[in-house]
């Protein structure tokens, strides 16, 4: 793979913003908001059976669990009108269930009426905000304000704040199939999918977008984010829509996905974090929350059903990885990963965990010490998870070019079969992990830290994770001798599944071994107040903090590396 | 291509026409025009003239091609009957003209090894899941279709052919296979059922064949029915242990694909694995027997796979082992019944 960084800026491939598809969505929204309500309402109806008393039960239990939410979870950003349509929501079921003048056709058009008031709310409350000339300012701020911080650290004296010798580009660089997304960006619809470790991901990743000159994509952030009015101003203006992950009931989680799938059908570029949070563990995500991705398959199905059968229909799946030296957030994942998995196994010793680090003091940190990131952009494919090539044709495992329409054919028609999508959305799922485990970058961060932590696991071959964590660190060391040569044979391995291009690496594994070491030490997990590695004064290798060394070795978790040791 | 699939009525496919693959598609021309495919020109040429393949009878609506891309043109359904050894061939033969609108269910009872290049079973000695492939793995793997689906049961085809009472199952991912299936051999005289757990389903039928060696064995011993129903219960229990680790369910060793199957095995004295335990029984060494065998008895080959496999999943099943012994390394097969009646198997049923 190309090993040189992408450090121009791209010309925007859609150079008037009134083109953008995110635009025409704004200016459409109230149409569009409408359209949506409508179609989940017909998604639900079809999904009761039409039956009056099967409508009349979801929309009880949709009624309660709201109330119950209200009561129990408000939120600031929840509207003040909430208690009040709720209720007439109830009064209204009260007084369908109790007229017994109405016959069952009456009494099902009634329980519609309902369940279109619920759905318009739901429509309402999701559709995003986006205004194109915040959009425009928010990136300029992100930009501008990262520079100068970088500038003003890198380039010494006071007035090189307005320097302008280093950029945001030197920092996080983007490598992958750059030319193929914008390309194909201009041609249908790509659905980006990136891994997710950090809060930052998505900011980084709104970034990367406008960096390689394409238009906003949308994506589905958590409502909680909306709670704060500065993250609500920067969430509208990247073309967030919201997601509420308190509302857990059939009729919110089908507006939801009547809202994507519409969407990507309008033609807007969508964002989706398919692992849903970020990964708690530090491994690369392995199971996806499947519900988003399916609405990409739906959307694309549809664009087929309506005629849409050149490329202009066609909805291009991106997978992503972000990788980093230092996730911000380390401890508490990681801390809630192991009480999650070993529940009564696991327990703190004691409170005062290194969660204090401040976000701006993270920014600094990271302006005037450097932690690079890298981006990388993966092969596009379409939504059985088959490779596209420069035109979007799909390309079999023998590189001939295969109908992506044929897989939703039956008996020469174009058929819904829920149940068919639902299995291809498990296909695509595990094509996306495979392709995140191809074009993952290892970082000497990352292999020092599967190393250490693996051969202090061989050394202790009777204690299970949970045990090993508990190690008092004091007692654990490792000859810098031994170390190296275990990195080295590790490093092998890592080469030869890159050979057959199962894994990436960075351009600094290529250094010596002693560089990468000391590179490695020097970065991994490096503004924690508790340093998942360092070396004492003899030399040896030795940890501060066991669960951090953990979460850092865990990116290189499932390539069968385990097995050298 | 979209027109090209609407302009005409798409007939039948299958694959192969031995016994299996003759009395699958004589059932489906009942209610379907079928195309079959011969590798052979002479059988090809054979059931368009005369209406039988290698003699046996064939409907006279079917027609028969040796073109893989015709079949693959003029059917989206298609059904592969071929013996296992040459599964992965015809596979392979077929997938460039193999499209994501066909539909395969096969009906082909073996596994397959995944290896790379000049590796075997020889050099390899132990084997993980990966490396061993069902036949809709196969098809996965090699072709472009998704829709697959198997077709497994206690179905002996000279008894399909003479039109008595039977059931089968039709196990898929997807609804839409299983319904096609359904919709297309369903008959009087003909139960299908579906099932989810295509794994499970070929697994059933695949382990199955363990043990209907070891039945022959025990006939050939003449220890009688008491010691069958001994060795058809714990034959299922191994056969659920190996089916888990392999990635299939319980239910689907204890329906009809699994314990139907099995009973129906282990009683055909007609049935090539059977022959194989009789045989042993009788004396004869492997070599001896599979000399005079036109076709391989495929619970050996299952035999060697799985023994290959339990090295590394750390289970034990006895039955498969003490054969593999029996088979591959010279123990006599009285000294591995003795074997397995002391074997602790302290616990009837631990599954469920």
């Amino acid at each position: 793979m190309d090993e040189n960084y992408i450090k121009h800026r791209y010309d925007p491939i859609i150079p008037s913003k009134e083109e953008w598809p995110v635009v025409k969505l704004a200016r459409e929204r109230k149409e569009f908001v409408k359209k949506v309500a409508d179609l989940a309402e017909s998604r639900i109806l079809g999904l009761t059976g039409k039956n009056p008393e099967i409508l009349k039960e979801e929309l009880e239990t949709t009624l309660y669990r709201e109330k119950l939410r209200i009561k129990q979870n408000p939120w600031a950003v929840d509207p003040d009108d909430e208690s009040v349509f709720w209720n007439e929501v109830r009064s209204s079921l009260l007084q369908i269930n109790t007229d017994s003048s109405l016959d069952k056709a009456k009494r099902f058009q009634a329980y519609q009426g309902v369940l279109h008031r619920i759905t318009s709310r739901y429509s309402e409350e999701i559709a995003s905000n986006f205004k194109a000339s915040h959009y425009k300012f928010t990136r300029s701020v992100v930009t501008y304000g990262f520079s100068r911080l970088l500038n003003a650290a890198r380039v010494k004296g006071f007035k090189s704040i307005f320097s302008n010798q280093y950029t945001l580009q030197d920092k996080i660089q983007i490598t992958g199939q750059t030319d193929q997304i914008r390309d194909l960006a201009t041609k249908g619809t790509i659905v980006m999918v990136p891994t997710h470790f950090s809060n930052l991901d998505s900011i980084l990743i709104g970034w990367i977008i406008s960096v390689l000159g394409m238009p906003p994509f949308i994506y589905g952030a958590g409502l909680n984010l909306f709670n704060i009015s500065i993250f609500a101003y920067f969430m509208n203006a990247l073309g967030a829509y919201k997601v509420d992950r308190r509302k857990k009931n059939l009729m919110y989680l089908e507006t939801l996905k009547t809202y994507s799938k519409e969407a990507i059908q309008f033609g807007c570029h969508s964002l989706f974090f398919p692992g849903g949070t970020r990964s708690r563990s530090g491994m690369i995500e392995s199971k996806l929350k499947l519900g988003l991705l399916s609405t990409a398959i739906e959307a694309q199905r549809a664009n087929y059903q309506n005629g849409l059968n050149d490329i202009s229909g066609k909805v291009f799946i991106v997978p992503v990885t972000i990788n980093y030296h230092f996730v911000l957030e380390a401890p508490g994942l990681i801390q809630e990963h192991l009480s999650q998995t070993g529940q009564e196994r696991y327990y703190k010793e004691s409170d005062e965990f290194s969660t204090s680090y401040k976000i701006s003091k993270f920014l600094v940190k990271f302006f005037t010490k450097g932690s690079d990131i890298s981006v990388s952009i993966g092969k596009a494919m379409d939504v059985l998870g088959n490779y596209v090539d420069q035109d979007g044709n799909s390309l079999d495992k023998r590189g001939r070019k295969i109908d992506t329409r044929d897989y939703f054919v039956s008996d020469g028609k174009i058929t819904i079969d829920q149940q068919r999508e639902e299995e291809y959305t498990n296909m695509l799922g595990k094509r996306i992990v495979e392709e995140f485990h191809k074009i993952n970058r290892v970082f000497s961060s990352h292999l020092v830290a599967f190393v250490a932590f693996e051969l202090i696991k061989a050394k202790t071959n009777k204690l299970d994770l949970f045990d090993l964590i508990r190690l008092p660190e004091e007692d654990i060391f490792i000859p810098y001798e031994e170390f190296k040569s275990v990195c080295q044979m590790v490093l092998d391995r890592v080469f030869e599944l890159k050979a057959q291009g199962k894994i990436d690496t960075a351009p600094h594994l290529k250094r010596t071994m002693d560089e990468i070491i000391a590179h490695g030490m020097d970065n991994v997990g490096m503004y924690h107040a508790k340093r998942p590695l360092i070396r004492d004064k003899d030399g040896n290798i030795v940890t501060e903090d066991m669960s951090l060394l953990y979460f850092y070795h865990n990116r290189l978790h499932g390539y069968g590396l385990e097995k050298l040791f | 291509m979209a027109l090209k699939n609407s302009s005409k009525p798409k007939k039948i496919g299958v694959v192969g026409v031995g016994s299996f693959g003759a009395a699958i598609a004589n059932m489906l021309a009942e209610k379907n025009e079928v195309m079959v495919y011969a590798r052979k020109e002479e059988i090809v040429e054979e059931i368009n003239s005369v209406h039988t393949a290698s003699g046996r009878e064939i409907n006279p609506s079917i027609q028969a091609t040796f073109d893989p891309e015709e079949l693959c043109r003029s059917c989206n359904i298609l059904f592969f009957m071929v013996p296992s050894a040459a599964f992965v061939d015809v596979v392979r033969r077929f997938a460039p003209h193999l499209y994501p609108f066909h539909l395969i269910i096969h009906g082909t009872k073996g596994l397959a090894l995944n290896l790379g290049p000049g590796e075997s079973l020889e050099t390899v000695q132990k084997l993980r899941r990966s490396q061993i492939l069902t036949m809709s793995e196969v098809i996965l793997q090699e072709t472009v279709s998704v829709r697959v689906g198997c077709l497994a049961g206690p179905n002996i085809s000279k008894e399909l052919s003479l039109g008595q009472p039977a059931a089968t199952v039709i196990a898929s991912k997807y609804n839409e296979v299983i319904l096609e299936g359904q919709r297309l051999l369903r008959s009087e005289k003909f139960q299908v059922y579906g099932n989810s757990d295509i794994i499970g389903v070929e697994l059933s039928g695949v382990l199955k064949n363990i043990i209907a060696i070891a039945a022959g064995a025990i006939a050939g011993l003449g220890l009688g029915e008491n010691a069958k129903g001994l060795l058809i219960s714990r034959g299922m229990v191994e056969m659920v242990h190996l089916s888990k680790a392999l990635g299939g369910s319980v239910q689907s060793v204890i329906g009809l694909a699994g314990v139907g199957d099995l009973v129906t095995t282990c009683n055909s004295v007609d049935s090539r694995n059977f022959t194989v335990g009789f045989r042993l029984a009788k004396g004869e060494t492997l070599d001896q027997i599979l000399s005079t065998m036109d076709e391989v008895a495929e619970g050996v080959n299952t035999v060697r796979i799985i023994d290959a496999f339990i090295k590394t999943a750390g289970i034990r099943a006895p039955i498969t082992e003490n054969l593999h012994r029996v088979l591959f390394e010279d123990l006599p097969i009285a000294e591995a019944l003795h074997f397995l009646m002391k074997y602790p198997f302290s616990v009837d049923v631990d599954f469920v």
